[in-house]
């Protein structure tokens, strides 16, 4: 190492920072590339649908099985409770912390109803001898939608314990933070859901 | 964090525009915020591209089955960029950018195992596959 | 079977299919295994209550969110199931030059299929990638100048998910029996109806408890590198381990969650009766195959990617040169973490996807030699003219060089399809694949465990006996290898626990003594860890900077302070801290700030034990263990994210404490 320095000025200050340097927060980056390889999960779970879910195995075929009135009605639940959770993060924003609440309630509620439906319809099918054990469509298809409630479900455990803990600590930044994941989670599972009745049931009605 | 949004306008709308704003301002975790506006016209494009489609099904309005696909391929694609758009805020400049490269990234790797996957598994199919009944009841 | 249908009910609900018979004792190896396993854990275990090490085990380490340490419990890791994996190697090796003829060996079927399957997984989940994520997780926030990884305690989760797979893989030597399918478990043999028992259920458990462990550390460090640089370091001027993480760290987030829903398709099969990989109802085995190999293919490079990082700095530090041709380094890297997902197929051309996918998965395999040719070029150039000073870390890497080159080629060879026909599941394969795997994954970690030893520890590493491990190694690895090509291009297929054809046995023998020499190598490993820790004091580097390094470790004290940097650093140039000595870089002697750095937290490694029961509850069926350990877990996450006091400051006082000693250290050393 030379001991002649190149710039006689050269001090400690031009290669530290002297102020307490504090990096950006990386939770909602972190957050989002973990809602990343969710969404390759989602694409192996669509690829397998594609490719086993014209295997009827001599079983029934969507046409036979899925009714599109009880899917709209589904899909209303999930888009309604996407706009009640953006009503509730505008509330966050304005830093009002009950009607944040009544919102995220609102939501929960849209989001169980969601559930309620769709395990009727799983209640429906396996009743009618079209479980997932039938055929590798029907496999694909569980799992497929099954996965996606499963993320709901989670979804509204997550947005209980978050009303919980906006309840007692308010909206500090921990919680506005969490509020904002728990906003690209739902959505991200709206996205999903657009994915889900394209390409499952309505195309599968049509095939 | 302050404790009153400096943005909202008597009406309690954020004035700022979605999706142009700078995000280090006033948040120390640079998300993106949406307006009542934004998710409202998000709302609203969402369920008619959800309603279209449906409507084409379950009505069968148009007599070819591919045209249908097709349409309700293209809304679908549509509905996710809007739900992108409104719902998520998704912006080139959340985040560094690094979001959208994220997301740039994995819907070239979800199209490479869709698409991939679809390939291979056909022509293995193709290949390997013995014939079915409904093959072998038109053969020559 | 009959013994389970006598059971009562009351303890088929209670035990679910654990009974005493799952026990192996009738078998004398694993019965002696066992006994080994107790007293050499007895021995370990009882000299930690000796030196009265527990509470110091479990408040710095076990509950530790500090990365370095983390790190090193990473390597740790690695190394003990190192030793298992190859424990595993030698009985095959061993089996293999017995059984011919008459001669069955000494491993029934049975248990010789066991041993090849827990080889590969071990090494490739709880070898290899405990030690690139042991590297990474301690290098790189020294390397950006950050003071832990962007969300410490996930780091502290992520370990502990990653040991409890490992732990459950270990778990299934003693009680029950492990997958006897191959490292990939292809259905229909890995379905409920070819493989009935527990074997399957260990495997899957242990990757998924271990996945979510390795996708949250990817996440994690990604988060680390695009965040956390220091000032002024932009991504063009981070250092190459650095960017062959990030690009590591890219794949493991876009490539684990397919391993983690093929699996759970294929336990959706065994559990619950789907049909996706079954024989009947429509179910496709062969999607699996595909599947696993999306997965799989990226899952090499993430091995292979960081320590590319690691050869990178060592041939720039050891050459006294900045590395030739940086930036064709890093593009190369993109361009490598971009092709390894369009090659897949290449695992299964004789699937019979037919000419057309064959040669575009053909074609791109070449094409994905290319960047590594270049990777190769530019550490000769960087040696080139350089001051090349052979210590152990060169010493490895050059063993690298000349194996990994031959290990590529025969790769190459392997991607032409009409050759891959001919040579496919067969011992070339084996050869190619532990060619390119030992001679650049295993000599990676060994040249990067003798590179940043002095760092982790304070001291170097002994040099005889680091000699005579990377000979042993060399050797061992050149005998052990070789003969699978000749025996492989002679069509002799994997897997086979039995010949007869006599003819063959000479190979065989010889690969045995390779397998011998390995040994040696491992043993003089040890011995190297051994002999250095006694002559500590000897090899004591006080500097920080024993080989004049480039990057910013290297410009911290020997072991590096809790905050790693008093004040962060801000960066100028590439070689951050080559620039900071060449321009007379003074430290700051005053004015020091309190640092702010996350607490210890049991967190981790409670919620990991909890997915261990829950993982052995699901193993052997028994229902309300799985499902109150699964209810312990969810309700844990959640008890823990009620905690918002997670921080403390280390008082301005300490910090000045800590770096008045370390400057009064370097003055004493150059005085």
């Amino acid at each position: 190492m030379s001991t002649h320095t190149m710039q006689a000025t050269t001090t400690a200050d031009d290669f530290i920072v002297r102020e307490d340097h504090h990096p950006e927060n990386g939770t909602l980056l972190g957050f989002w590339l973990y809602l990343m390889s969710d969404c390759l999960i989602f694409a192996v779970l669509f690829a397998v649908f594609a490719v086993l879910g014209g295997n009827y195995a001599a079983g029934p075929a969507p046409k036979d099985l899925f009714e599109l009135e009880l899917v709209a009605v589904n899909t209303a639940m999930l888009l309604f409770s996407s706009i009640t959770y953006g009503f509730a993060m505008l509330e966050m924003q304005r830093n009002r912390i009950r009607p944040t609440l009544l919102w995220l309630g609102v939501t929960g509620l849209f989001g169980l109803a969601f559930l309620g439906i769709e395990l009727y319809e799983f209640h429906h099918l396996i009743h009618i001898g079209a479980g997932p054990q039938r055929s590798a469509f029907l496999s694909a298809f569980f799992t497929l939608v099954g996965t996606h409630g499963l993320h709901v479900t989670f979804g509204i455990i997550w947005l209980v314990t978050l009303m919980v803990q906006v309840g007692r600590h308010g909206l500090n930044t921990a919680n506005r933070r969490r509020l904002n994941c728990l906003s690209l989670f739902w959505h991200f599972l709206d996205v999903i859901w657009i994915g889900v009745f394209t390409f499952v049931y309505l195309m599968g009605v049509l095939r | 964090m302050s404790s009153a949004n400096p943005y909202l306008d008597a009406h309690g709308q954020d004035t700022r525009n979605v999706h142009g704003h700078d995000d280090g301002h006033g948040d120390h975790d640079g998300a993106a915020h949406g307006s009542f506006k934004g998710y409202v016209t998000g709302f609203v494009l969402s369920v008619i591209l959800t309603a279209i489609p449906f409507w084409l099904v379950m009505d069968e309005v148009l007599p070819s089955k591919q045209a249908t696909v097709a349409i309700i391929l293209a809304f679908a694609l549509v509905q996710v960029f809007v739900h992108m758009v409104y719902f998520l805020h998704m912006n080139t400049k959340s985040e560094g950018g690094w979001n959208m490269l994220a997301l740039i990234f994995t819907l070239v790797l979800v199209l490479i195992t869709f698409s991939g996957s679809l390939w291979v598994m056909y022509h293995m199919n193709e290949n390997m596959m013995p014939l079915s009944i409904h093959e072998a009841k038109n053969l020559p | 079977m009959t013994a389970m249908q006598e059971r009562s009910t009351l303890m088929q609900s209670l035990f679910g299919r654990l009974s005493w018979d799952s026990i192996p004792y009738h078998e004398p190896i694993i019965v002696w295994t066992f006994v080994g396993t107790i007293v050499l854990g007895m021995a370990v275990l009882g000299w930690i209550t000796k030196q009265r090490a527990w509470g110091m085990l479990w408040r710095d380490w076990f509950c530790s969110i500090d990365h370095k340490k983390i790190g090193v419990m990473y390597i740790v890791l690695g190394l003990i199931m190192l030793l298992r994996g190859f424990a595993d190697a030698v009985m095959m090796r061993a089996q293999q030059a017995m059984a011919f003829g008459d001669a069955m060996g000494y491993l029934p079927p049975h248990h010789y299929d066991q041993i090849f399957t827990a080889h590969g997984v071990i090494m490739i989940f709880f070898v290899a990638m405990p030690f690139v994520t042991g590297l990474m997780n301690y290098v790189v926030p020294l390397q950006i100048g950050a003071r832990d990884v962007a969300f410490p305690f996930l780091n502290n989760f992520s370990f502990w998910m990653t040991a409890a797979g490992a732990a459950l893989v270990m778990t299934s030597l003693f009680i029950g029996e492990f997958a006897m399918t191959g490292w990939l478990s292809y259905p229909p043999l890995s379905g409920i109806d070819y493989s009935p028992g527990v074997g399957v259920d260990y495997y899957i458990w242990a990757l998924q408890i271990a996945g979510v462990g390795t996708l949250l550390s990817g996440v994690n460090l990604l988060v680390t590198i695009v965040k956390m640089r220091a000032p002024g370091m932009t991504l063009m001027k981070m250092p190459v381990f650095a960017w062959t993480s990030l690009c590591t760290n890219v794949l493991i987030v876009a490539a684990f969650p397919i391993l983690t829903a093929v699996l759970a398709l294929l336990s959706l099969d065994r559990y619950v009766g789907t049909n996706f990989f079954t024989n009947d109802f429509g179910g496709n085995a062969m999607m699996y195959v595909n599947l696993i190999w999306i997965w799989g293919h990226p899952e090499v490079y993430i091995l292979i990617l960081p320590l590319f990082g690691v050869f990178s700095e060592i041939v720039s530090t050891f050459s006294g040169k900045r590395l030739f041709g940086y930036s064709s380094m890093v593009y190369a890297t993109v361009c490598i973490t971009i092709l390894s997902y369009i090659v897949w197929l290449h695992h299964f051309f004789t699937m019979g996807s037919g000419a057309s996918v064959n040669s575009f998965f053909g074609i791109t395999t070449m094409i994905i030699s290319i960047p590594t040719g270049a990777k190769m070029f530019n550490w000769l150039f960087t040696m080139y003219r350089g001051k090349i000073r052979f210590d152990l870390p060169m010493l490895w890497t050059m063993g690298f060089m000349l194996t990994f080159v031959g290990g590529g080629m025969t790769g190459v060879l392997l991607a032409v399809p009409p050759a891959d026909f001919v040579l496919h599941n067969s011992l070339f394969l084996i050869a190619h694949f532990h060619h390119v795997i030992i001679g650049g994954v295993v000599f990676g970690t060994f040249a990067g465990i003798n590179f940043w030893f002095p760092k982790v520890a304070g001291f170097k590493l002994d040099e005889f006996w680091g000699k005579v491990s990377f000979w042993c190694w060399i050797v061992g690895f050149y005998l052990a290898f070789m003969p699978l090509y000749v025996l492989g291009l002679m069509g002799v297929t994997r897997r086979m626990s039995h010949f007869s054809d006599p003819d063959l046995r000479i190979w065989f023998l010889i690969a045995a003594v390779g397998a011998f020499f390995v040994g040696l190598g491992i043993l003089a490993f040890i011995v190297q860890l051994v002999v250095s820790i006694r002559r500590r004091h000897e090899l004591r580097d006080e500097s920080g900077d024993p080989w004049n390094g480039r990057t910013l470790e290297w410009s911290t004290s020997s072991p590096p302070p809790a905050y790693n940097f008093a004040f962060t650093p801000r960066v100028h140039a590439l070689d951050a801290w080559w620039d900071m000595k060449t321009r007379g870089y003074r430290r700051p002697q005053s004015d020091f700030v309190p640092v702010h750095i996350p607490k210890n937290t049991a967190a981790g490694i409670v919620l990991a034990g909890l997915s261990v029961v829950c993982g052995f509850g699901l193993i052997w069926h028994i229902w309300w263990l799985a499902a109150a350990a699964f209810i312990a877990l969810v309700g844990g996450a959640i008890y823990h994210s009620f905690n918002y006091d997670r921080d403390y400051h280390i008082p301005a006082d300490e910090v000045s404490r800590v770096e008045q000693a370390r400057t009064q250290q370097l003055a004493a050393l150059q005085g």
